[in-house]
């Protein structure tokens, strides 16, 4: 006889009555934690045997494939961060889930949408794309790191006075994009600045908002 | 993403040393070298790369453009796309260079992309990036979903019947164009490839891409000087204006001399399995005089080799096109 399929799910509606007082909401985010908990049991307890960087055969820094955690050094907005992370972790991954710095987004994870864009080395870059175990010895600086609520940094004030956003989603990678723009080699032109932008997804549509507030920036508007 | 072991190495000796190890250096290497991993770890979280060992080259000394002693220039293999695009050198001498690595990617991976990735890029074939279709590419024997399948984008020079993924890089086009040497350095020592024998062509083997051996370590491009006054340019065509892969594409390089074509380098992109030398269109325009009523008849010799696939038979004249008004580019001004 097949199984049916709603079976679990009855028997988890019967288990979430038997707890008592709670909404099916608390306790399907409940259940959908302890299922990710489970699913990274067998990595989490590998990952118990912190390890730090050792040197290879042939010199350098490395590790071995142990499936351990690994501690690296990032240095990130200015400061120096000594994190244990997976070492198959994108710098986006290790900015938002070690570093806590979640003003970088993860919108596509495969370099196509220019939501996670952060500065290596005062140049732009797709975090996502990026081995974190790479990036240390970079500088790198996220949308944390040019300005704070009270002291906007001028393209970050330009996109609000230019409503350059809708829902905000890329916003971030916008910002940090058109800062690292203002010194590349770019013509003057509004074309040249959608060209120099075409890394940068806005579902929204909010691109001709977002040309006037860079413009305004580099004094072009 | 699978596990794998990583190791930073500070010398050339090392990453070959490691490289080495490899079963290969074409799909399927448990040893590859990173550097910007704009391709590399993309494929890895895709699962359609999974190095056991991945060696990160980043910090090896090869990120100049030096001049070379017989007036060319040589680029290290850890230049940037973005460094390589802006270089005042490339761009004066080599603008078709310059202008075909602008029309790539977009800023961000321009700024990491190196030119010895750009040089080893994997094909954009939807199949060949999702492990749930059978791709040959991939994994040799499974088939071609794309033959059948969505092939709109795909190639129509080249192709055999395991493969038809298209070559996606923009630089290469170029690099093809200007006749531009690849130097490897490997466990037998140093040795310098001409690009056009670097790629290879998909035949029964889509999975090996180019001749490059475990343990060798693309170095540097050079490329060739160029005579006085010789002009190349790149046309890039494609579905959106910016960052999108390039449905055709041409780069053309000429020396035009008392009205005569006194040299040619041509080739096509977003059409082959390789980036596409067109050899055809070179051969009838060499020693010519300069004429923009024979580029047509140039571009159609190099189309008529083309095999077309369920969806792409509108890149034959979309690239017919494409290089017609590419040569037209290059001999504007010429006399």
């Amino acid at each position: 006889m097949p199984e049916d399929p709603h079976k679990h799910e009855n028997h988890d509606e019967v288990s979430a009555s038997a707890l008592g007082p709670s909404s099916r909401r608390t306790f399907l985010s409940g259940v959908g934690a302890a299922g990710l908990v489970a699913s990274l049991a067998p990595f989490s307890a590998a990952a118990t045997a912190v390890r730090t960087p050792e040197a290879p055969p042939a010199g350098g820094a490395g590790f071995s494939r142990s499936g351990a955690m690994v501690a690296i050094r990032l240095r990130v907005n200015g400061k120096d961060h000594e994190v244990q992370i997976d070492p198959r972790s994108s710098l986006l991954d290790c900015l938002r889930e070690n570093l806590h710095l979640t003003g970088t987004k993860k919108g596509c994870d495969h370099g196509q949408c220019g939501a996670c864009t952060v500065h290596i080395n005062g140049r732009r870059a797709n975090s996502c794309l990026s081995l974190a175990l790479t990036n240390q010895g970079d500088e790198i600086t996220t949308i944390e790191g040019i300005g704070t609520p009270e002291k906007l940094h001028p393209m970050q004030s330009s996109f609000v006075e230019h409503d350059g956003y809708q829902c905000g989603y890329c916003t971030s990678g916008q910002i940090m994009s058109a800062v690292a723009l203002l010194k590349e080699p770019c013509g003057g032109a509004d074309a040249d600045v959608k060209e120099a932008m075409s890394g940068n997804i806005c579902r929204c549509g909010a691109y001709a908002n977002i040309v006037d507030a860079i413009q305004k920036v580099r004094g072009k508007a | 993403m699978e596990i794998f072991d990583y190791s930073r190495v500070e010398s050339a000796a090392q990453a070959i040393a490691a490289g080495a190890k490899s079963r290969t250096a074409q799909q399927g290497a448990n040893v590859r070298f990173i550097a910007g991993g704009t391709t590399l770890f993309d494929l890895m979280k895709l699962n359609v790369e999974h190095p056991e060992t991945v060696v990160d080259i980043n910090h090896l000394p090869l990120d100049k453009v030096e001049r070379t002693p017989n007036g060319g220039f040589q680029i290290g293999a850890l230049v940037r796309n973005s460094d390589l695009a802006h270089h005042p050198e490339i761009v004066k001498h080599y603008p078709v260079l310059s202008q075909a690595l602008l029309s790539g990617a977009s800023a961000q991976l321009r700024n990491r992309a190196t030119t010895g990735g750009n040089l080893l890029q994997r094909t954009r074939c939807v199949y060949f990036r999702d492990t749930h279709m059978p791709c040959n590419k991939r994994e040799p024997g499974s088939g071609c979903s794309a033959i059948e399948g969505f092939n709109r984008n795909l190639a129509i020079l080249g192709t055999s019947e395991q493969c038809i993924a298209t070559n996606p890089s923009d630089m290469n086009v170029a690099l093809m164009a200007l006749d531009a040497v690849v130097h490897i350095q490997g466990v037998k020592g140093a040795r310098t490839v001409p690009i056009a024998s670097f790629f290879l062509l998909p035949g029964k083997t889509p999975h090996i891409e180019n001749v490059l051996q475990p343990g060798d370590l693309v170095t540097h491009v050079s490329l060739p000087a160029l005579p006085e006054g010789a002009r190349s340019v790149y046309l890039k065509l494609r579905d959106r204006a910016s960052y999108e892969f390039a449905l055709s594409s041409a780069a053309v390089v000429a020396h035009v001399q008392g009205g005569k074509f006194e040299s040619i380098g041509i080739a096509l992109g977003g059409v082959g399995t390789m980036p596409w030398r067109a050899k055809a269109a070179e051969a009838m325009l060499k020693g010519t005089t300069v004429d923009p009523a024979k580029f047509r008849a140039a571009a159609e010799a190099v189309l008529k080799e083309a095999r077309p696939q369920s969806e792409n038979g509108f890149k034959i004249e979309l690239a017919t096109r494409c290089l017609t008004q590419t040569l037209k580019l290059a001999t504007r001004t010429a006399s």
